[in-house]
């Protein structure tokens, strides 16, 4: 079985899970507009990280996040990075693309490369191995876990730590914006009056290793599945038709009931979470409560689906189910439940659910203590 | 085990092992190949380079297969690497918004901004609705490419997977290398 052995987040939000998890359970976010930053003439609503606080010049700001984060995942994990058995695999859909900006300095053009990017953050920690960098849009943070467990299971390595991250900058939020996706308010996942997404920096980290025998508290990554709507490169499918095929192929014969949430997408854009309602009825998981954290975080990107997963570990480490920062009334056609405040379970198991641009849609199942 | 493979560069198509004759060379070889192999699928006109080659390239080899037929299925996945991920499409959104007096970010450059549209351009024209992936490497490597597609059978729906290289440095500079595999005899 793949066993999450630790787990970092990095954001707005503190520097370590702990720190994440109690600013979320006690409902907070940095979620707040910027006029005039970067130079954009246009205000937006973001969760961002204070650069000033990572000082290396060596490495561009999100290497530094990524390497943060994968230090203190490292502190309790027992695993030797120099070591051949260890792999990084990396999930980030824009990596230093501030650098292509002709006003950057003072790193060289390369950078801009994700695998260039990718390998500063394996150098750090003398890890021999080539990094892959999974860049699926935004469901590669659980694509990058998917591979993981895809790696360990196939024998040849001993652990995958896994980070995803994104921070943003002018190239992403103007594009974001020239699409008229973003909220002019914080975001409010699965309401009626939802008004787009809010975009975020983080930088998440999870470690998995491969075990015969997993004990009680321990993390189980049990299944997960990617699927294509092919429908549209940046539309979603109005019959869920990939979110739908991945959540199926992930629960595959496991009882529903298990299931204590599914922590969706819910960016937040009419389209995304009527999306995702669909595909959560077709599934016969309309029952299960279903909760959104882009309301505390924002859209984290390539960092979404190892962020969220890590917190959705957390709340169910609390016998927690998260409510959904911004969500008030039920503004999507088929009858989810959305959490709105937090809630109490006992059950040991969730799925993360994302979908992107590309089509493509991709569902992990977590179990602690793995599935009865 | 592979069973069709395609090569594409600014002036070289091969297909299982035969060079395609082309009188063209880089993007106009492009559109050439598009008109002598395709034709029936003008969205090929909105792509930006990655999208173009690895569209082609994939026609090419799933032309090579035959039995067409553009039913929806979920067993056959897209799984793509690369070395330069989106740069050619990120170069060019990032010129509509470099000058503050001229700055027109523009939502069709900016949705090719991310390497794996072209693992969805290739589900959208054949209906895979099975796994898409794009990762990214900083060098070519067989190996990892092959270590990958081994893997990607861990999902007992996929059957088969087109896999492979597609990288695109300029609108005149590429480079696909893809490959249709067969799980049944991967075994």
């Amino acid at each position: 079985m793949i066993v999450c052995v630790a787990h970092n987040i990095t954001s707005p939000l503190g520097m370590t899970s702990a720190e994440n998890y109690s600013a979320v359970k006690a409902g907070l976010s940095k979620l707040r507009q910027y006029d005039g930053l970067w130079g954009l003439p246009e205000p937006f609503v973001a969760s961002l990280i204070e650069r000033e606080a990572f000082t290396d010049n060596r490495h561009t700001i999100v290497e530094q996040m990524a390497i943060h984060s994968v230090s203190k995942a490292l502190e309790n994990a027992g695993i030797d990075t120099t070591s051949e058995k260890v792999i990084f695999i990396i999930s980030t859909t824009k990596g230093n693309v501030f650098l292509l900006d002709k006003r950057e300095q003072g790193f060289p053009q390369e950078r801009v490369r994700l695998g260039m990017m990718a390998r500063q953050i394996t150098e750090y920690f003398g890890n021999p191995n080539e990094p892959i960098v999974v860049s699926n849009a935004c469901i590669s943070g659980v694509c990058a876990q998917i591979e993981a467990m895809r790696y360990l299971e196939g024998g040849g390595y001993d652990a995958a730590v896994v980070v995803g991250v994104d921070v943003q900058s002018a190239f992403i939020v103007s594009g974001f914006q020239s699409l008229k996706a973003l909220s002019p308010e914080q975001c409010k996942p699965f309401d009626a009056n939802r008004r787009g997404l809010n975009l975020g920096d983080a930088a998440a980290t999870v470690i998995y290793i491969r075990k015969d025998k997993v004990a009680e508290n321990e993390w189980v990554a049990c299944r997960g599945a990617i699927r294509n709507d092919a429908n549209h490169i940046s539309g979603p499918s109005r019959t869920g038709e990939g979110s739908y095929r991945a959540l199926k192929a992930t629960l595959g014969d496991i009882d529903p009931a298990t299931i204590a949430f599914i922590n969706a997408h819910g960016t937040a854009t009419p389209y995304n979470d009527e999306m995702e309602s669909v595909a959560i009825e077709r599934a016969g998981l309309s029952s299960i409560p279903v909760n959104s954290l882009k309301g505390y975080y924002g859209h984290t990107m390539g960092a979404a689906g190892v962020l969220e997963t890590v917190i959705s570990m957390q709340a169910i480490d609390d016998n927690n189910i998260l409510g959904t920062r911004g969500f008030d009334t039920l503004g999507v056609t088929h009858p989810l439940d959305i959490t709105s405040c937090n809630r109490t379970t006992a059950k040991r198991a969730f799925i993360k659910l994302l979908s992107g641009f590309g089509g493509c849609n991709a569902a992990l199942l977590m179990a602690k203590g793995g599935l009865q | 085990m592979i069973t069709h493979s395609v090569i594409i560069t600014s002036d070289k198509v091969v297909v299982d092992g035969q060079t395609l004759p082309h009188k063209e060379q880089g993007s106009a070889m492009l559109t050439e190949l598009y008109r002598s192999h395709v034709g029936d699928y003008p969205k090929f006109f909105k792509m930006d380079t990655l999208c173009k080659v690895g569209f082609l390239a994939s026609e090419l080899l799933l032309n090579a297969e035959g039995d067409r037929n553009f039913e929806p299925r979920e067993d056959r996945a897209v799984i793509l690497f690369n070395r330069s991920s989106s740069l050619q499409a990120d170069t060019h959104y990032q010129s509509t918004i470099q000058e503050a007096d001229n700055f027109y970010p523009s939502p069709a450059a900016f949705v090719y901004t991310l390497p794996n549209i072209v693992t969805g351009e290739i589900a959208i024209r054949n209906k895979f609705m099975g796994e898409t992936s794009f990762m990214v490497i900083e060098d070519y490597d067989e190996q990892t490419i092959m270590q990958n597609l081994a893997n990607a059978f861990q999902d007992p729906v996929t059957e088969s997977v087109i896999s492979g290289w597609c990288d695109c440095m300029d609108e005149e500079h590429f480079e696909a290398k893809l490959f249709l595999n067969n799980k049944l005899s991967n075994r």
